[in-house]
């Protein structure tokens, strides 16, 4: 049997900031290696969704001008649909400027509030242009494994009480340099700041999102093991930068 | 202060530069460019206001993302074959220390400029620095180069660097010249920021222009009404010849123009420019169509200085290429060349270069240009951007088909190597962490008579050229002349 997913990628040509393509090509490779097929549609603004037409979801991060300008569109144009995706199980990969966005609301250091999807019971407080923006490597543990990446963000994200974090951080700040939590999940959706991008050096998270659009659409969700020497070897790297002190600030 | 304790303590400051300059050489420290000029600094602060104001010529600034060091080179030696004697912060070291180090350098142990009626600075400055150093420093003229994504991480977003030098060309007296790159949005933009006269520049020549909007493309979107800009030409990243169909904004005319571009697979880079000073025909030993545009930022900073064509085109025939930037070295019966690459829109233009390179202006019925050997040094200092997510936004994918030898090295080697895993270039390329070791086997690996590429990030080309140094090839930057 030949499979086959679908995969909408939000808004490419504004929410593209981090080396976020990082993750499609990610996915598209290593769901290739399986002989699976992986066909991804971009959506800009204007585009609408299809919560019926998709199996997974990636949406990156933007500078504050473009992520408002998404914003706008998320909210009219796509966030009904996108809400229905993440009720029926549509995998959901949302990054940085994405994930603020799949939360309750954005509040900016100055002006009101930005409200957001509510996919997420999470909101994101900018204590203004003086706060410290958290920058720099990050290693999180995600069910019992680490996770690696660079985070790069003003905003605080905190979590409500139907939350669930989507990891612990080990080294770095995670949502507010704070309590601990790092990203946050709900069904089948997650948020996170790390980018790096994310997926190349996770591969076992890539290949767990792989799996569960799988087991959603075919319910079956085995995917052979890959060569992935090269992925540990930058995993590792990356967690050794991270967890090592730097000697200047 | 009285003016005597200001002299004597400028003085002292110059001193204090000079010999820690000299220490730090000795001690093998480095170049002592940026050291003198923190001491100096601390010693006499306002130094570099106070020993600017001593040019007779006055100054100028060039910044931008990429190409200020090649640009602000270009300028020194247009200067120089104007009959001036530049004061130029050469090895790159961009922020006001470097800027102080290089007057400290120019400076006569009683803190003063000697010659001072024929001396110009010419200083390269960093774009957060930009502010600081035009406060400070009172230029004739600043010229911008362009506005690309550069370590987020350091600079914050694109459009905060924009909004930074708004404010500072704002603040400006409107005696101060602004030269700007027509065919980049975010710089073109920056006119209306500005109070006095403005030079643009920018390519005429279409026959340069590339498909379409590569993958890094920043300024996608209109400043003034937010409508994505159409392009009825894309040259590289997002610049080109670009409007906004909603609001009407467009790439201004341009004094500045390159009207015909000439790049061979062999040999320098040929460029037709008309200017409100004549036409120039320039010739570059250089490759790449952003080095086109350093020229044009070079030849439009001298224009804006009143410098006559008959200099511009001497000053830029006399270039060679700034340290570790574009460099041939021949090393063990092979030629290195090194090409500095430290963001996704410069990457991208050096790989299109390498791709082009003996390729496609050959006919095609004559064999596939020949493998490229490359070795990728990727680090991640502060100066080079904590952050290596930016290499997945580079399109390393158009090398497939045209590399030999593929090598990562560098802090980041993993990386690195990972990118070019998934760009489906070589399932297994060559991973070697210690950059020594990796140019030692890169080398090897290299055919006798052959040619290595090296693409280094910024603190990897400094460990190149220091590499090289020692298995003695070249002199170290700080003792080029």
């Amino acid at each position: 049997m030949a499979f086959s997913l679908r995969l909408a990628h939000l808004y490419p040509k504004q929410m593209n900031l981090y080396g976020d393509r990082g993750n499609i090509l990610c996915l598209r490779r290593r769901c290739t290696a399986r002989g699976i097929e992986l066909a991804v549609d971009g959506l800009e603004v204007g585009e609408p969704l299809d919560p019926t037409g998709c199996d997974l979801i990636f949406i990156g991060g933007a500078q504050d001008r473009e992520q408002r300008r998404v914003a706008a569109d998320l909210l009219a144009a796509k966030g009904e649909a996108l809400r229905q995706a993440v009720d029926a199980g549509v995998v959901v990969l949302a990054v940085c400027g994405g994930y603020q966005l799949l939360g309750r609301y954005y509040r900016p250091a100055a002006g009101e509030d930005l409200p957001g999807l509510g996919i997420f019971d999470a909101w994101t407080v900018h204590p203004g242009p003086t706060a410290k923006r958290f920058i720099g490597n990050v290693v999180v543990r995600w069910q019992g494994v680490t996770l690696v990446g660079f985070e790069n963000h003003g905003g605080r994200t905190f979590l409500g009480p139907t939350a669930r974090p989507l990891a612990r951080v080990i080294a770095g700040y995670g949502n507010n340099g704070r309590d601990g939590t790092e990203g946050a999940m709900q069904a089948n959706a997650f948020g996170t700041y790390l980018h790096g991008s994310l997926l190349p050096k996770n591969p076992r998270f890539a290949d767990h999102l792989i799996g569960l659009a799988l087991a959603r659409k075919y319910g079956h969700s085995e995917l052979p093991p890959l060569d992935d020497t090269l992925e540990e070897r930058a995993h590792a790297e990356a967690v050794r930068l991270a967890v090592k002190k730097p000697i200047f600030g | 202060m009285t003016k005597a304790v200001a002299g004597v303590r400028t003085a002292a400051a110059v001193s204090t530069a000079k010999l820690a300059a000299a220490l730090s050489r000795r001690l093998g420290l480095g170049g002592g460019t940026a050291l003198p000029g923190l001491v100096a600094e601390a010693v006499a602060p306002g130094l570099a206001a106070h020993l600017a104001a001593e040019l007779g010529q006055g100054c100028l600034l060039v910044t931008g993302t990429n190409g200020k060091t090649t640009t602000a080179r270009l300028v020194r030696n247009i200067a120089r074959a104007a009959g001036c004697r530049p004061v130029h912060n050469g090895a790159g070291s961009n922020m006001m220390r470097g800027i102080t180090a290089a007057l400290s350098e120019a400076a006569d142990p009683q803190g003063h400029i000697p010659e001072r009626e024929r001396r110009l600075g010419v200083f390269e400055v960093d774009e957060a620095t930009l502010p600081e150093a035009a406060a400070a420093l009172g230029p004739r003229v600043i010229a911008f180069t362009n506005l690309f994504r550069d370590q987020l991480d350091r600079y914050g977003e694109v459009d905060s660097v924009a909004a930074l030098w708004r404010e500072a060309l704002a603040g400006l007296s409107p005696s101060v010249t602004v030269v700007l790159n027509a065919d980049d949005p975010g710089v073109a933009g920056l006119a209306d920021a500005c109070c006095g006269p403005t030079v643009f520049y920018g390519v005429a020549d279409t026959a340069c222009a590339v498909g379409g909007l590569e993958h890094a493309a920043d300024a996608r979107w209109c400043a003034a009404c937010g409508h994505e800009y159409a392009y009825s030409a894309v040259f590289y990243g997002h610049v080109g010849h670009w409007a906004c169909p909603a609001c009407g904004r467009s790439r201004p005319a341009a004094q500045v123009e390159a009207v015909r571009v000439e790049q061979p697979a062999v040999g320098p880079l040929s460029v037709l420019v008309s200017t409100p000073a004549g036409r120039l025909d320039l010739s570059l030993p250089l490759v790449g169509l952003y080095n086109v545009y350093n020229a044009l930022t070079a030849a439009a900073t001298g224009v804006a200085l009143g410098i006559g064509a008959a200099a511009i085109q001497g000053g830029v025939a006399s270039f060679t290429a700034a340290f570790g930037r574009q460099e041939r070295f021949d090393v063990r019966g092979r030629e290195v060349q090194t090409i500095l690459a430290k963001n996704p829109t410069g990457l991208n233009q050096v790989l299109r270069a390498l791709v082009a390179d003996g390729g496609r202006l050959k006919p095609s019925a004559t064999p596939e240009p020949e493998p490229k050997n490359l070795l990728f040094l990727l680090n991640d200092d502060i100066a080079d951007g904590r952050d290596v997510s930016w290499i997945w936004d580079v399109d390393f994918e158009m090398l497939a088909g045209h590399t030999g030898l593929l090598l990562a090295s560098g802090r980041r080697a993993a990386d690195m190597a990972l990118r070019l895993k998934y760009a489906g270039l070589d399932p297994d390329p060559v991973l070697e962490g210690n950059t020594e070791r990796a140019l030692a086997r890169a080398l090897s690996l290299t055919a006798e008579g052959g040619t290595l590429y090296v693409v280094p990030t910024y603190t990897a080309m400094l460990q190149v050229r220091r590499i090289l140094a020692r298995w003695g090839h070249r002199p170290q930057f700080w003792e080029e002349t």
